[in-house]
């Protein structure tokens, strides 16, 4: 095995994790469940192919996939926080809101049930190895700016405040809604790039293209522990396995299906505490009446 | 709502002395059902110690959640140094000169001191980065101005209980606070740093600033105050200058209820009852528990109560009797000591194990712990008893609702209405349900927590009555009570607990209020264990 | 008895909480989201250039319209009942099972495994129990894991169901692909013993419809989760334990005991619901046949309000949804009705704690 090509395949791999992962550490910190992640990607994803194919430019596909992103995030924000709905029951119906979201616009806009036309994408080069693709660069620092943000800034403070204690926050006059909405529009863009990566990467939109990604990520945001750096990390331990599998194949020492399952397994292990527990911002999910 | 006051909060110097610092008149406020202000109303002159007082549940909170702008009043008006204020914001509030300083902690234990201090109104170095190395400047200087000592970059987790509550001054000074309310704030507070604090809140006094301080530790009271104000039940009893009045006075005011049905008159038999008892009630050696703060709530109580008899536990609440009777029903793990009911050790067995030794609870708080609000007042009644209401596996309908029947029409429960959601009663006929379903079975051992709280004066006397009758049949009962006409009236002896220890234990006989009293609030310490 | 009767002049009435505050909260919210989801399906109807009449024509004959349609309609509601009864059941102990997908999946794997393990002449009546309780107790593995790790460790069953959900997905592919599948398929051969008639072998008129007896299964348990709810003392434990945990244990009722039972017993639901496609339908096993229906079943237990019966008429109106679809794919891709069921769930998601909220306080003034 070519560790060159592994570690630039991992990378690959990672990217969408990466922006994925970084966005539900922004809406998760703040208080609000990302279990939504999916949905968001695939938002992203299908924005980024009709803005770049409407537009021929794969810099308005970038701009129309965050606003993809943000759409399903206004949607979860503004239910979750002003109607104060269940996180979990309409983070499930976000996911499957997109699905259908982008089948039907699938239909509409591109007569197709299964993909979309080609469009000018990133990347390409094939000596590049796809490190020629811009998205591939800002990917890598999405988790170190999020940190920042989070660490060093007046807003991720008070993101850290709304999630951990939202009537602490409020009693300095610092309005958790506020903070929330912020935090979740970041997470609908952020990992809407992520899905504007994966589809201009591959220059098409094919149906839920994101095949479980967005679980991957909030995989990787829990046992991150809830910290930028460390879900970043997690992302490419996941990408790292992924790797592996696709250059062991051929090779049936472990299935593929095992492999599979690490990022998985490894959550359950750190929820469960077996090794360093995983505890999540206190007032995660929870909605006063 | 932003009402104009925030911008005016620069009184002309000239005025300070004319004008009250705050100013609060017929504050109503309920929460559903509860009106926990009603007419209530305050009045703090600038630059004084003011202490408001009562018990818990008597509104002193939520008033100043109020005044901090946490919570819109139903009705009232509010002054801060003469201008409106009703209804404003916290970011008004603060920018008033309103420092809150909450009774829990209003502190996010996974940030640092630095960050808690500064948060909502962070320095910065650019655009929008956190300026860390002022944040942290900032708390050293005013530690050294204050006295306020503590380490800008631990994590809030990390401190003590009296540590965490130096942040919490910090923070509020932080934002400019001129007028500080401080909510319970000894209440975890060991001896040492309460003096420390006095010291700290003299200083600020003599600088200049306006401190409230609620509190229902009377002791604090008369050695701090300049003037103190007294709340009951919701509603403002007394203002008074602190030089011109007694801690029995205070006592009086604060737990004193000028009307009660039993007031001082014994109504029970005095004789015991003939019929011959088993010798053994409820038993409790050297028994330690700790509040969910991790605090020893109570510190080695020991007693005994025989079947027949009543002991009555007085206090001023908050001194430990809720986790005492929590772990005395098996709801709150025990830390050290032993528990016996007729001479089994129940110490460690579960709520349905000490059911089953015949262990009886009326809880202290129906709505959290008493009883199912969705749950139709039938189904309450065998909560706690539904294994004997089920055969097989499944529930004898029949049974549960002839229970009901029979327990409504002799608890005069109503309406008389089995299938309604005990949410739709009143809270006297909640309590009822509560009370006829634990005096309604089996039992040898009663524990009645604030048996007659929030009820109407034709229940108390009624809830009353099954007490006596109870006890004549030779239950062993603790009472525990914030009324002390009701544990006066009703016990065999009465024990005081303070700060988690029973102060005393006398006969009902030689009890008065005033002995009480003084037990209550601290001024008198007692030898008994 | 201890207490002393006092005379008590009110007679015992029996009227339960004015039915009309209860029917209130438990039908404007599916009526408001109904609402969105009609005013969402114009929009997109429109967005294709057809008119909503006939479309909503078209849907409504497609479905309830003919015996085909509904025989689908039907068969598709019997898998979403399952799920969303096990979603209930979990719900009515407070507790949110997301791993309906994955106990379905491995219900359906095991009720095939022992299909193909008994011998062709087994007297129906034996292979059907026996692969039910083969399906229920895959399912109640795959729910007492988060039941386990949430009493013993704390971990939220939210998180660890629907990662659950990808590990016994891929084990079970791994089985399929690696071990046990038809070539060129990912499916195991028929079942010998199990195999249960389809409603068209009953009534011509469903000719080539999926319906099957598995309907009168899910009707029957339904039934039972009623009966287990409301007239059990267990049910009676278990909603406590939901509706208020403080009062439950006051109440000496073991809360994490309860807790162990819902979601193992939801699991063992969901996994039975694997039977309608495994006996009832292709009588195989195939891998991904669960897809989705996990999810679903999340949105047919908020529609149908947790109640056993709800849940029923929820399972049958987003069946109809999803084959209405298909009725009206000539005119409106199916993918609208993806569109609307999410439409659906996060209306009544938002309208619930909405509607309640107006309802009390409005209530409240009145009282005052």
């Amino acid at each position: 095995m070519n560790p060159i090509s592994f570690i630039t395949q991992m990378i690959r791999i990672a990217i969408p994790y990466l922006f994925a992962a970084s966005g539900g550490v922004v809406a998760e910190r703040s208080g609000i469940v990302s279990l939504t992640l999916e949905g968001f990607m695939l938002g992203g994803a299908f924005a980024a192919v009709v803005g770049a194919h409407y537009s021929g430019s794969p810099w308005i596909g970038v701009l129309s996939g965050m606003l993809g992103g943000l759409f399903f995030a206004a949607i979860h924000a503004v239910t979750t926080i002003r109607y104060r709905a269940d996180q979990v029951v309409v983070g499930v119906a976000i996911n499957l809101l997109a699905i259908g979201v982008t089948r039907f616009f699938l239909k509409l806009f591109f007569a197709s049930s299964s993909n979309s036309p080609r469009v000018t994408g990133f990347g390409g080069n094939i000596k590049a190895g796809g490190f020629d693709n811009p998205l591939l660069w800002l990917g890598l620092l999405v988790a170190p700016a999020v940190a920042f943000v989070i660490y060093r800034t007046p807003f991720g403070l008070r993101v850290r405040a709304a999630g951990e204690h939202p009537e602490a926050a409020e009693s300095v006059g610092v309005s958790v809604n506020r903070i929330r909405y912020l935090a979740v529009a970041i997470s609908g863009i952020l990992a809407g790039l992520g899905g504007v990566y994966l589809a201009l990467d591959q220059h098409q939109f094919t149906d839920q293209m994101t095949a479980g990604r967005g679980f991957i990520a909030i995989s990787a945001v829990i046992f991150g522990r809830w910290n930028p750096i460390r879900a970043a990390l997690a992302c490419l331990l996941f990408a790292a396995a992924e790797t592996l599998q696709i250059q062991l194949q051929g090779n049936h020492a472990i299935p593929s299906q095992f492999i599979e399952m690490i990022p998985y397994l490894l959550v359950i292990v750190a929820l469960a505490g077996v090794v360093g527990k995983a505890v999540p911002p206190a007032a995660l999910g929870k909605v006063e009446n | 709502m932003t009402s104009g006051a925030a911008s005016g909060n620069n009184a002309a110097p000239g005025q300070i002395q004319l004008v009250p610092a705050i100013r609060m008149t017929g504050i109503d406020k309920s929460f559903g059902a509860t009106r926990a202000n009603r007419g209530a109303s305050l009045e703090v002159m600038p630059g004084e110690i003011h202490a408001l007082v009562g018990e818990n549940g008597a509104g002193k909170s939520t008033l100043m959640r109020t005044l901090g702008g946490l919570m819109k009043p139903d009705a009232g008006r509010v002054e801060v140094n003469g201008r409106d204020a009703t209804g404003w914001s916290t970011s008004d509030a603060i920018a008033a000169g309103i420092g809150i300083v909450h009774q829990h902690f209003m502190l996010i234990p996974t940030l640092s001191v630095a960050e808690n201090l500064v948060l909502g109104c962070e320095p910065r170095t650019r655009f929008f980065v956190l300026d860390r190395h002022r944040a942290a400047d900032d708390v050293r200087k005013l530690s050294n101005e204050t006295g306020l000592v503590i380490a800008p970059d631990r994590l809030v987790s990390d401190l003590s209980v009296g540590e965490a509550q130096r942040v919490e001054i910090l923070k509020v000074l932080y934002r400019g606070a001129k007028i500080l309310v401080l909510d319970e704030p000894t209440a975890v507070l060991s001896p040492p740093e309460v003096k420390e604090l006095w010291v700290v809140l003299r200083r600020l006094r003599d600088s200049g600033a306006t401190i409230v301080l609620i509190t229902h530790r009377l002791d604090e009271v008369v050695d701090l105050s300049d003037t103190i104000t007294v709340m009951r039940a919701g509603e403002t009893v007394a203002r008074i200058r602190t030089a011109e009045t007694t801690p029995a006075e205070i006592a009086r005011a604060m737990v004193g209820r000028e009307v009660s049905l039993s007031a001082g008159k014994r109504v029970q038999p005095l004789s015991r009852p003939t019929t011959p008892q088993r010798d053994k009630g409820l038993e409790v050696r050297n028994l330690s528990v700790t509040n969910s703060r991790g605090i020893r709530a109570v510190d080695g109580v020991s007693f005994n109560i025989e079947p027949g008899e009543i002991l009555g536990v007085a206090g001023v609440e908050g001194n430990g009797q809720t986790e005492l009777v929590e772990a005395l029903a098996g709801l709150r793990p025990v830390f050290s000591g032993d528990i016996l009911i007729e001479g089994v050790d129940v110490t460690r067995r579960p709520v349905a194990a000490r059911h089953d030794a015949g262990l009886s609870h009326i809880p202290e708080d129906r709505h959290r712990r008493g009883l199912i609000l969705e749950y139709t007042v039938a189904d309450n009644l065998i909560l706690g008893v539904q294994k004997y209401f089920s055969k097989g596996g499944l529930l004898d309908s029949d049974r549960v609702m002839e229970n009901a029947l029979q327990e409504i029409s002799a608890f005069d429960i109503r309406p008389a209405n089995p299938v309604l959601a005990a949410r739709a009663l009143s809270g006297g006929n909640q309590q009822k349900v509560v009370v006829a379903r634990e005096m309604g079975r089996t039992f040898s051992v009663l524990l009645a927590s604030q048996p007659t709280r929030g009820v109407d004066v034709g229940a108390i006397e009624f809830i009353h009555q099954q007490l006596l009758d109870a006890r004549s049949n030779g239950k062993a009962i603790l009472l525990v009570s914030a009324e002390l006409n009701e544990v006066l009236a009703l016990s065999d002896r009465v024990a005081v607990m303070y700060r988690g220890k029973f102060a005393t234990v006398m006969p009902a006989s030689e009890a008065s209020e005033e002995v009480l009293g003084e037990y209550m609030i601290g001024t008198k310490k007692g030898n008994a264990a | 008895m201890t207490a002393s009767p006092i005379a008590s002049s009110t007679k015992p009435t029996f009227a339960a909480t004015p039915w009309r505050e209860r029917a209130e909260e438990a039908l404007i919210p599916p009526l408001v989201a109904l609402l969105v989801a009609l005013i969402c399906g114009d929009l997109l109807i429109l967005s294709y250039g057809q008119s909503p009449a006939v479309v909503y024509r078209l849907l409504l004959e497609g479905t309830w319209g003919n015996a085909y349609g509904f025989g689908q309609v039907l068969y598709k509601a019997t898998t979403l009942a399952f799920t969303g009864l096990a979603v209930s059941f979990g719900l009515r102990a407070g507790l949110f099972n997301i791993g309906g997908e994955s106990q379905l999946a491995a219900g359906g794997f095991a009720a095939a495994l022992i299909g193909l393990v008994l011998p062709g002449g087994t007297p129906l009546a034996i292979a059907l129990i026996l692969c039910m309780i083969a399906a229920g107790c895959a399912g109640g593995i795959v729910g007492a894991v988060p039941a386990y790790l949430k009493t013993r460790f704390g971990a939220h069953e939210v998180i660890v169901t629907i990662m659950l959900n990808f590990i016994v997905l891929a084990l079970l592919n791994w089985f399929i692909a690696g071990h046990m599948h038809v070539p060129e398929t990912l499916h195991t051969p028929e079942i010998h013993a199990g195999v249960l008639p389809r409603l068209a072998d009953i009534d011509s008129r469903f000719h080539g419809s999926a319906a099957n007896l598995v309907l009168v299964v899910a009707v029957l348990v339904a039934a039972a989760v009623w009966f287990y709810l409301f007239r059990a003392r267990g049910g009676y434990e278990l909603r406590a334990v939901g509706l208020q945990p403080e009062a439950a244990e006051y109440g000496g009722i073991s809360v994490g005991r309860v807790w162990m039972k819902a979601l193992t017993f939801s699991g063992v639901i969901a996994g039975m619901g694997g039977i309608n496609y495994v006996l009832g339908y292709k009588h195989y096993y195939e891998d991904g046949f669960a897809s989705g229906a996990g999810f679903l079943g999340i949105a047919v237990a908020l529609v149908g309000r947790n109640h056993p019966f709800g849940v029923l008429l929820a399972a049958f109106f987003f069946a109809t949804l999803s084959q209405g679809g298909l009725a009206i794919h000539a005119f409106v891709p199916k993918q609208m009705m993806d569109v609307l069921q999410g439409v659906v769930i996060i209306a009544v998601a938002t309208s619930v704690p909405e509607v309640r909220r107006a309802l009390r306080s409005a209530r409240r003034r009145s009282d005052a």
